[in-house]
C-alpha cells in the first residue's frame, strides 16, 4: 500500500482547528448550564408543620442538627428537597438510543481508520 | 529494553530530539492515582446519600468498588504492555483505531479538567466556610490554586508528584486517625450509625434509589486510571504501574469504608447528601477542635493533591493528541528545559478557570463522571478486542489479568447501569454531552483525520492483529 503523505497545515489552520475545538468545549460545557439542563432534577415536597418530628427526625437526629447550626425552619428545605424517581420513557429512549448511535459510529469509523492503518504499517515491511 | 522504553515518543525542538523524562517509580504511580481520587472521600461521594440514602451510599461504594477493580485489573494488563504517554488513548490507538483514540483523549481532558475544576471549587468554598468573614468569595482562592498549580507542572513532574505523594499520605492518614479516634468498635459514645441510619430512612427511594446513586458513587474511585497518564516518565511500566495501580485501588477501598462508616454515624443522611465537605463536618462533630482542624487541612490537602495530578494528567492526553496530529501539533512542544508539556498546560488552564467559575461543585463532578463513566465502557470493549487480536502468548505481557472476561463483562454492566444513574436526575446533561462526542468525531473522522500519517500511529513493536 503506498503510504500516506499528509498535507502539512499552516499556521492559520492550525489556529482555526484550535478555535474550534475550544468552542466546542464551551458549547458542550457552558451550554447545559446556560440553557438550564444541568444539576439535580429536585423539587422541594413543603410541610406546613416545621418540627424535627414532623420533619422525620429523632431526637439523635434533631441534637445533631442543632450542633450544625441548623434550626427546624432552616433544615427543611433540606430535609424536604427530593429527588421524584419518575421514569420518563421518551427521554429514556432518546438517550439510549444517542448512546448507542455514538459508540456504534465510533467503532465502525474507527474500524475503517484502524485498517488503513495496520496496512500502511504492515505493508511496508 | 522495555517495549515502552523502545517506543518512548520524542519531540524535535530546536533540532533536538527531546522526550519526558524516565523518573517516576511505583510510590509516585500510587501518589498521582490517590492522589487525584482521595479528593473522592472528602467530598463528591456523599451525594450518593442525596440520591439513594445512607444505606445506598454504602452499598454502591462496595459494588462502584467492584467496578474499579475490573477497570484496575483490565488497565494493569493493558498498560503494561501498552506503555505511552496518554495511558487509554494510546491503547484505544493501538487497538481500536485513530477516531476511538481522539474520543478516549478527550473523555480524559474532560473528566480531569473538570475533576480539577471541583478540587478548586472545593478548596475555596473550604476555605471561605472556615473564614466565615462576610462578603469573602472563593473566586481568588480558586484562581490562585489552579494558577499555581500548573506553574508547579510546568515546571517539572518529578517535583509535583513528589508534592502529590507528601499531601496525599498526610491527607490519606487524618482519615485513618479520624477514623480510630472515634471508637469505631463502639457505638453510642461517639457514632451512632443505629440511631441515624433505621429501617425507615436507610433506603428512603428504595432499590431505584440504590441505582440513582451510582452516578456520584463512581466519585470514591474516579481518576485511579489515571496512573496509565505517566506510563513514558516511569522508569519500570510493566512493573511500576500493575503494582501503584493495584496498591492504589485497595488503599481507596479501605479509605471508603471508613470514610462512610465515620460519617453515617455522625450526621443525618439529608445532611450527608448536600454537606461539601462531609469528612471536615465529620471531623466538628465529634467535638474535637484538633481532629476539626486535621480534617479542615486534610480537605484542603486532598483538594490540591487530586488538581494537581489532574493537570499533570490532561495535560499529558492533550500533548498527545498533538504529537499524534490528531489536533495542531503545536501542543506536541515538551519544554526544553523542564521537559514537560507545557503548551498543554497552559492552554488547559483558561479552560479550567473558566469553568471553575461557571459551574458548581455538583455539575463539575456529573461533567467529570460522564466522561469517566464513557472511558470505562470504551476499556471494557477494548480489553475484549486486545485479548482477541493479540491472544495470550502472542505478544509479551507486563501482567495478564486473571478471569478474562469476567471483569470486562461486569466493568460493562456496571457501566450500562450507572448510565441509567445518570438518567435519574441528570439525563439532559447525558444526552448533551453524548451529543457533543458525537459532533466532534464526526469533524474529526471527515475532516481533521486527513492531517494524520496513518501508519505512524501504530509504534508498538508487535505482530499484525489477528483478523487484519
Amino acid at each position: 500500500m503506498a503510504r500516506y503523505i499528509p498535507p502539512e497545515q499552516n499556521k492559520a489552520g492550525q489556529i482555526f482547528d484550535i478555535a474550534v475545538v475550544v468552542v466546542a468545549i464551551f458549547v458542550a460545557l457552558w451550554l447545559p448550564l446556560k440553557l438550564g439542563l444541568a444539576g439535580a432534577a429536585k423539587s422541594i415536597d413543603p410541610l406546613d408543620a416545621k418540627t424535627w418530628d414532623a420533619l422525620g427526625q429523632n431526637a439523635t437526629m434533631a441534637s445533631i442538627w442543632e450542633k450544625l447550626g441548623y434550626t427546624p425552619e432552616m433544615a427543611h428545605d433540606i430535609i424536604q428537597n427530593r429527588f421524584h424517581y419518575i421514569i420518563d420513557w421518551p427521554t429514556l429512549v432518546i438517550m439510549a438510543v444517542v448512546l448507542i448511535a455514538y459508540f456504534v459510529f465510533l467503532f465502525r469509523a474507527s474500524d475503517r481508520e484502524y485498517r488503513e492503518v495496520i496496512n500502511e504499517k504492515f505493508d511496508d515491511k | 529494553m522495555t517495549a515502552a522504553v523502545e517506543t518512548a515518543q520524542t519531540t524535535t525542538i530546536h533540532g533536538d530530539r527531546v522526550s519526558l523524562l524516565r523518573v517516576l517509580g511505583p510510590a509516585h504511580v500510587w501518589a498521582l492515582g490517590v492522589g487525584i481520587v482521595l479528593v473522592g472521600e472528602f467530598t463528591g461521594w456523599n451525594f450518593s446519600a442525596d440520591k439513594g440514602g445512607a444505606l445506598a451510599a454504602l452499598i454502591v461504594c462496595w459494588i462502584v468498588g467492584l467496578l474499579y477493580t475490573s477497570v484496575a485489573m483490565i488497565d494493569s494488563e493493558v498498560t503494561s504492555t501498552v506503555a505511552a504517554a496518554g495511558g487509554q488513548y494510546a491503547q484505544a490507538k493501538h487497538i481500536v483505531g485513530p477516531l476511538m483514540a481522539f474520543n478516549v483523549a478527550l473523555f480524559l481532558v474532560f473528566a480531569y479538567t473538570m475533576l480539577e475544576v471541583s478540587d478548586a471549587i472545593l478548596l475555596g468554598d473550604t476555605i471561605v466556610a472556615k473564614a466565615g468573614v462576610e462578603g469573602l468569595t472563593h473566586n481568588s482562592f480558586i484562581a490562585a490554586t489552579i494558577v499555581v498549580l500548573a506553574w508547579l507542572n510546568y515546571r517539572g513532574v518529578l517535583m509535583t508528584l513528589n508534592v502529590n505523594f507528601v499531601i496525599t499520605a498526610i491527607a490519606y492518614v487524618s482519615i485513618v486517625i479520624l477514623f480510630f479516634s472515634v471508637s469505631p468498635w463502639t457505638q453510642g459514645a461517639v457514632l451512632k450509625l443505629n440511631e441515624l441510619v433505621t429501617p425507615g430512612n436507610a433506603l428512603p427511594y428504595g432499590w431505584i434509589g440504590v441505582i440513582a446513586a451510582f452516578q456520584f458513587g463512581i466519585w470514591y474511585y474516579l481518576g485511579i486510571e489515571g496512573t496509565t497518564q505517566a506510563a513514558e516518565e516511569v522508569r519500570s511500566p510493566a512493573r511500576s504501574l500493575p503494582y501503584g495501580t493495584m496498591a492504589g485501588m485497595i488503599t481507596l477501598l479501605i479509605a471508603a469504608a471508613m470514610t462512610w462508616y465515620v460519617c453515617a454515624s455522625l450526621m443525618p443522611w439529608e445532611y450527608l447528601g448536600i454537606t461539601y465537605y462531609p469528612l471536615w463536618d465529620a471531623g466538628k462533630l465529634t467535638g474535637s477542635p484538633l481532629l476539626e482542624n486535621l480534617l479542615f487541612i486534610a480537605t484542603l490537602l486532598a483538594a490540591l493533591a487530586s488538581a494537581n495530578g489532574c493537570i499533570n494528567d490532561a495535560a499529558r492526553a492533550w500533548f498527545s493528541l498533538g504529537r499524534d496530529r490528531y489536533l495542531p501539533s503545536w501542543f506536541s512542544a515538551v519544554h526544553p528545559k523542564y521537559r514537560t508539556p507545557y503548551r498543554s498546560i497552559l492552554f488547559l488552564l483558561p479552560i479550567a478557570l473558566a469553568f471553575a467559575f461557571i459551574a458548581d461543585l455538583n455539575q463539575a463532578i456529573t461533567f467529570s463522571i460522564l466522561s469517566g463513566v464513557l472511558q470505562y465502557t470504551f476499556m471494557s470493549i477494548n480489553i475484549m478486542m486486545f485479548r482477541k487480536k493479540w491472544p495470550l502468548g502472542s505478544i509479551r505481557r507486563g501482567y495478564t489479568h486473571p478471569f478474562h472476561p469476567l471483569p470486562a463483562i461486569v466493568l460493562f454492566c456496571l457501566c450500562m447501569v450507572t448510565f441509567f444513574a445518570i438518567f435519574l436526575g441528570f439525563g439532559s446533561q447525558l444526552i448533551a454531552m453524548t451529543v457533543f462526542y458525537f459532533l466532534i468525531s464526526l469533524w474529526f473522522h471527515f475532516y481533521r483525520y486527513k492531517f494524520v500519517r496513518r501508519g505512524d500511529q501504530f509504534s508498538m513493536p508487535w505482530p499484525k492483529p489477528q483478523g487484519y
